[in-house]
Formats: structure tokens, sequence, C-alpha cells
């Protein structure tokens, strides 16, 4: 016990240099917790969006890029489906539910979405979480009603009965707006750590509405139709961007996939969300790794900078370590000093670096679920976060044994001797 | 009334080196004695002072000290000895910097459960013993709790000396302690020094080049004479 004392004494009276080594560990170990905090939240939140949907269908292109702009709302469709095809699947024997999913419009950067009530009814995310309202209700037989996620509530602060247009494409800056046709807020969900959060939902109808009297993507300045004239006339859409499909039984599941890939209609796309997310975990492991191998490095760096200023310091330290030996100290103590004042600046920075992710985190909490996202909650380390903490500080105690040998040979040469 | 320190017939050469450092046929330290031993350097001064403290063992030859042959003994057992019955005065920077005054004179206390516990059976505990010791030294306790590195050269000799004393060790061996002094300061440590050895009943061996102090002790020797394997160059 007596030793520790000497130890941490001797390390508070370099206490200049000792800091700086505990800086570098500290920030070294919260880039690693905070790429692997990032890393694995970033999976979650990927993987809760879409729950309890068996297929999610849309034109014929990739499955990831399928996935990504019918699920995350990242970037464009590459064709639209008949509505016809999804009529047929939504009728058919094996399907349970069916929510179809039409893009392409947006308000101020927010995506706006085009569904049935049948998207509120059944689209679960997370742990199989229905959505939730946190104020008004869906949308219901008007074609002008609009339903918030929370962030674009939030963000833009619109309230119930507010009423705003829509703007054609998703640009953030638009030029084209659908002023003659402005929607009126009925709904705000409850926030869900999903892009639904930043989703504006129209009933179908509207998305039909707003184009009814539109030609070759441009408004016909010829033939204007008003909204009251519009909610007059069949809106059933032509075409739409995507649907998700929820089954009778999860046996059911490729027989149906098969049929649709196979559809005679038109070239249609039918994917296992889970499957697709693995293929785009594939793509993305080899970044994450990158990552994840840096901000080892950096680690290791860290404490190679704390290896060198301890053996730096021993050589002005002989004088220490003689007065000690003399008074009768072993060469294993002098050893056992060095080793506790590497473990003990390791360990020091270790809990500095979950401080400073924690800070982080709290400070950058809202800024990153607003721009990318990504909620990270402000959490203790989980299992792994602990075992890579424990292999930073076996790697210490490991480097410490460094110093340590070197001066246990050093007070056995040098004894009461003090060579200067 | 056995010796101290004996030395028979030392011998001391480093492995694989044939020349000899160090070859010592006879040297008594009586208990209770101050023994000056004139060293200059090139004498195989440091060889015998890491022989002494049990840090090397003799290649040949008896070391008693209190009568235990310490070349018979193991490197940690040797440790362990001079932390029971040996206080050490270096020549300078006796002292750890970060610890202080009072911390530094118990540290002898803190790898030696011997003179821990007499040190407290004397004056009830370590801290007492130290503070004790400080007192008879000179040092006003103002200064006890002070960084030991916020002392002069004079005053940390002086706590030296007192880590050196306390749990009462049979062998002091200082090694030139009063080089770094003046000539009036010299006097005055070294007659604080003797007082206090001959408090604790310790015998003394004081190692120096400086040749002007021997007459101030009971008995002087000249190692150049004693060391019969004359090195060329200091030995370190």
């Amino acid at each position: 016990m007596y030793l520790l004392r000497l130890a941490w004494a001797s390390l508070l009276n370099r206490r200049f240099t000792a800091l700086l080594t505990l800086c570098s560990i500290a920030l070294s170990v919260a880039l690693l917790l905070a790429v692997e905090r990032v890393r694995v939240e970033a999976r979650a939140s990927f993987a809760g969006t879409v729950s309890g949907t068996d297929l999610v269908v849309g034109a014929r292109s990739g499955s990831v890029n399928l996935l990504l702009y019918s699920v995350f709302r990242i970037g464009n469709a590459t064709n639209n489906i008949r509505w016809e095809s999804f009529q047929h699947y939504a009728q058919h024997p094996q399907v349970r539910w069916a929510i179809p999913l039409s893009l392409g419009d947006s308000h101020r950067g927010y995506r706006v979405l085009g569904t049935s009530e049948a998207y509120f009814e059944h689209y679960r995310y997370g742990q199989n979480q229905a959505l939730e309202l946190a104020e008004g209700r869906a949308f219901a037989e008007d074609p002008f009603e609009v339903v918030l996620g929370s962030e674009v509530a939030k963000s833009l602060n619109y309230r119930l009965d507010q009423s705003l247009v829509l703007a054609h494409g998703v640009a953030t800056i638009s030029l084209v707006q659908h002023e003659d046709k402005p929607f009126r807020v009925v709904g705000i969900l409850k926030p869900t750590g999903t892009p639904v959060d930043r989703t504006l939902h129209v009933p179908l109808s509207g998305i039909e509405a707003m184009h009814i009297d539109w030609q070759g993507g441009m408004p016909s300045a010829a033939q204007r139709i008003s909204a009251d004239q519009a909610r007059q006339l069949a809106l059933t859409p032509k075409a739409i961007t995507a649907f998700l499909l929820g089954l009778n039984s999860k046996i059911a599941t490729f027989a149906v996939q098969r049929d649709i890939n196979q559809y005679s209609g038109e070239p249609l796309l039918a994917i296992l969300p889970g499957v697709a997310l693995q293929e785009l975990w594939g793509l993305m492991s080899t970044a994450e790794q990158a990552l994840f191998l840096i901000s080892l490095c950096v680690v290791f760096v860290g404490l190679l900078g704390m290896l060198t200023v301890i053996l730096a310091s021993l050589n002005e330290r002989r004088r220490e370590m003689a007065i000690l030996r003399s008074v009768g100290a072993r060469p294993w103590h002098i050893a056992g000093l060095l080793m506790f004042e590497s473990l003990a600046l390791a360990a020091l920075g270790i809990l500095a670096g979950c401080s400073l992710v924690s800070l982080g985190i709290w400070l950058a909490q809202d800024a990153v679920q607003a721009h990318y996202g990504l909620y990270l909650p402000l959490a203790w380390p989980s299992t792994y976060e602990l075992i890579l903490l424990g292999t930073v500080l076996s790697a210490a105690w490991l480097m410490g044994l460094i110093p340590a040998w070197r001066a246990y040979r050093q007070s056995l040469a040098d004894g009461l001797s003090i060579h200067s | 009334m056995q010796p101290t320190l004996e030395l028979t017939h030392v011998q001391f050469s480093w492995p694989q080196q044939p020349e000899l450092l160090l070859n010592i046929p006879q040297l008594q330290l009586a208990a209770g004695e101050c023994l000056f031993l004139h060293g200059p350097s090139g004498s195989g001064k440091t060889t015998l002072l890491g022989l002494l403290s049990g840090i090397q063992k003799p290649t040949q030859g008896r070391i008693c000290i209190l009568g235990q042959d310490l070349s018979q003994r193991s490197a940690g057992a040797r440790d362990h000895f001079r932390a029971d019955h040996t206080g050490y005065i270096f020549q300078q920077f006796n002292l750890l910097p970060f610890l202080s005054v009072q911390e530094n004179v118990e540290l002898s206390c803190r790898f030696s459960k011997r003179r821990a516990q007499r040190a407290q059976q004397q004056h009830g505990s370590q801290g007492q013993a130290a503070k004790h010791l400080l007192q008879h030294l000179g040092l006003p306790s103002p200064l006890w709790s002070q960084r030991a590195d916020s002392l002069s050269v004079g005053q940390q000799q002086r706590v030296a000396a007192a880590r050196a004393l306390i749990g009462q060790p049979e062998l002091i061996i200082a090694d030139e302690p009063t080089s770094a002094l003046d000539a009036d300061s010299r006097a005055a440590f070294l007659e604080l020094l003797f007082s206090e050895c001959q408090a604790v009943q310790a015998s003394l061996l004081f190692v120096s080049h400086d040749l002007s102090l021997a007459p101030l002790f009971q008995r002087s020797l000249s190692l150049p004479e004693l060391n019969q394997a004359h090195p060329v160059v200091g030995a370190c």
C-alpha cells in the first residue's frame, strides 16, 4: 500500500508530463469509444427502422438501392411502379397488409411520403413498435391533410391546423412549389429515432391531387385545377414508388418473393429487408473496420507516448531509486513502482476518455440527431466497450513491463551509487 | 563483544573480468565505534560500499555484519538485512523531493518491520520517533511538513541523518555526507552525527576523501592502504 502512495506522490511530482500523457491517452480512448458507439448506434438505428415488414417491393434495381430509398429516404427511385401492380399484390392471398409508398416531393428539405392509412396501422419500427401520434389524428378522407414526423414539427415549429405548401422534387431549395394546394397539419407523430421523424406523411390522393394539372414535369399553364376542383376528381394514383408487404406467414416469404420477381405485368423487385441490411453492412464494414483500425492505432500511439515519457524519466529518477534501495527497497519494489505508474496513467486516461465521450455525446446529442438522424444514448459502456477498455488497460500493463524491467535491471546494476 | 562489521579476505571483481577491484584482507568496526575511512577516487570506495550494503556479493571472503555473513545470503535477504540494520547517508540529494521532511525520515521504517517496531517502542510511534530525531538534529518543527526539496543542503543532510538513524540500526554508513557543506557546518554536522550515533549506540563508518576530517574521529584508516588490489581507474 505504501508503495502505491509513493508511486502516486512521485507521479504528482511530475504532474505536467503526467497530465499531458494522460490527455493523449484520454483523447485516444475517447476516439476509440466514439467510433465504436457511432458504429453500434448507426447499426441499431438502421436495423430498427424497419421491423415486421416481410418484403419491400419496388421497380427492378439493386436491393440495397431499393432499401435505401424506400425505407431510409436516401437517394431516389430509379423508376416507379404501376398502381395495378400494387393492387395485384395487396390482394394476394398470402398478404396480410400492404403499405404503398410514393416519394418525390419535399418540404424545406424534409421528404414527403404519400401513403395510405395502412401505414399508421401496420408500419413497425425498433422492437416491433407501432407509430403513435403525439397530437391530432392520422389523415383521413381529405387529400390535403398532412401528418408530421416529430422532428419536422419540432425543427420547423409547426402546430396542428397550420397549413403548409409542399415543393416538387427533393432538393432543399426547390423552385417549383405546389402553392395552389396547401396542406393542413392534422397530426404529429411521437419520436421514433428513425427516418419517420423527418418525413411528412400525406395521403396518396394528396400526391395525386398536387400533380393532377401537371404535364411533362411542369405545371400546365393552360389548365389550372384548384384544390377544391381536385377534391371532386377521382384521385386514384397511376403509379407509386414502392410498397411494403406483411405476410400471413413467414414461411410464404420466399414463395411470394419469387412470385413478385417473376411478375409478368412489369419488372419488379422484392427484397427481404434483413437480407438487404446485411448487404448494406457488407458494404459499410470495410469503412467501419478501417475507422476502427485507425482508432486502435491512435490508442497505440497514445500508449507509446506514455511508454516514451516513462522511459525518458527513468534516467532522471536513478537517484530516487538509489535512495529507495538504500532504505531497503528490493528491485521488485522499484519495478512495481514503474508498473503502477503506467497502470495508473492508463486507468486514469481511460476514465477521462470515457468521461470525454459522455460529455461529447451529451453536448452533441441533439445536433447529431438533427443532422444525421442518429440517436446516441448517454449510456454506461457496453460489455463490448468494457472488453475494449480492458484490452487497452492490458496493453498498457504489457507496455509497463518494459520500463519496469529496465528499472529493475538499472537498480540492480546501480545499487546505491548514483550515476548522473 | 562481537564487532559490528568484520571483513576477512574479501575480494571482488566483476564477472568475466579478471582484474581485482578490491582485495581487503582485514577490516573491523567495533560496536559503537566511529571510523573514518579515507577513500579518494580510484581507491575502490564505491565497490566497497556496494559490498557493505549488500548490493553486491564478494567473489571471495566473508563480510560479517553483527556476526551474520552477508556473502552467504541471497540478494533479497541482503536487501532485507540492509533495511533492518544499516542506515545510509549519501553525498548529496538524499531525500525524495516529493515527500515531506518527516515522511522522508519515516521512509526507513516503511521497508523494515524491525526498525518500525523499534521506533514505535522507543517513541510511541514512527512519527514521534521522526520528530524526536529531527528536533535533536536541530530542524525546527515548521520545516517538518514541508517538501524536502525546499530545505537548504545542510538541512537536507541532517534530515538524511535522521532517516539513517531512525529505528536504531546498528551500522551507519556515510558516503561523503559533508562534501556539499561549508567548513563550519561540516564540523557541526559531524558533532550532531556523533552524538546521535552514540545515543542509539550505532557504529559509524564514514567514508571521505577529505583528510582534514580524520582528526575528529576515534580511529581512521586509509582505503588505498587497506585495498591491496590497487585498481587503476575509479571503480564504477
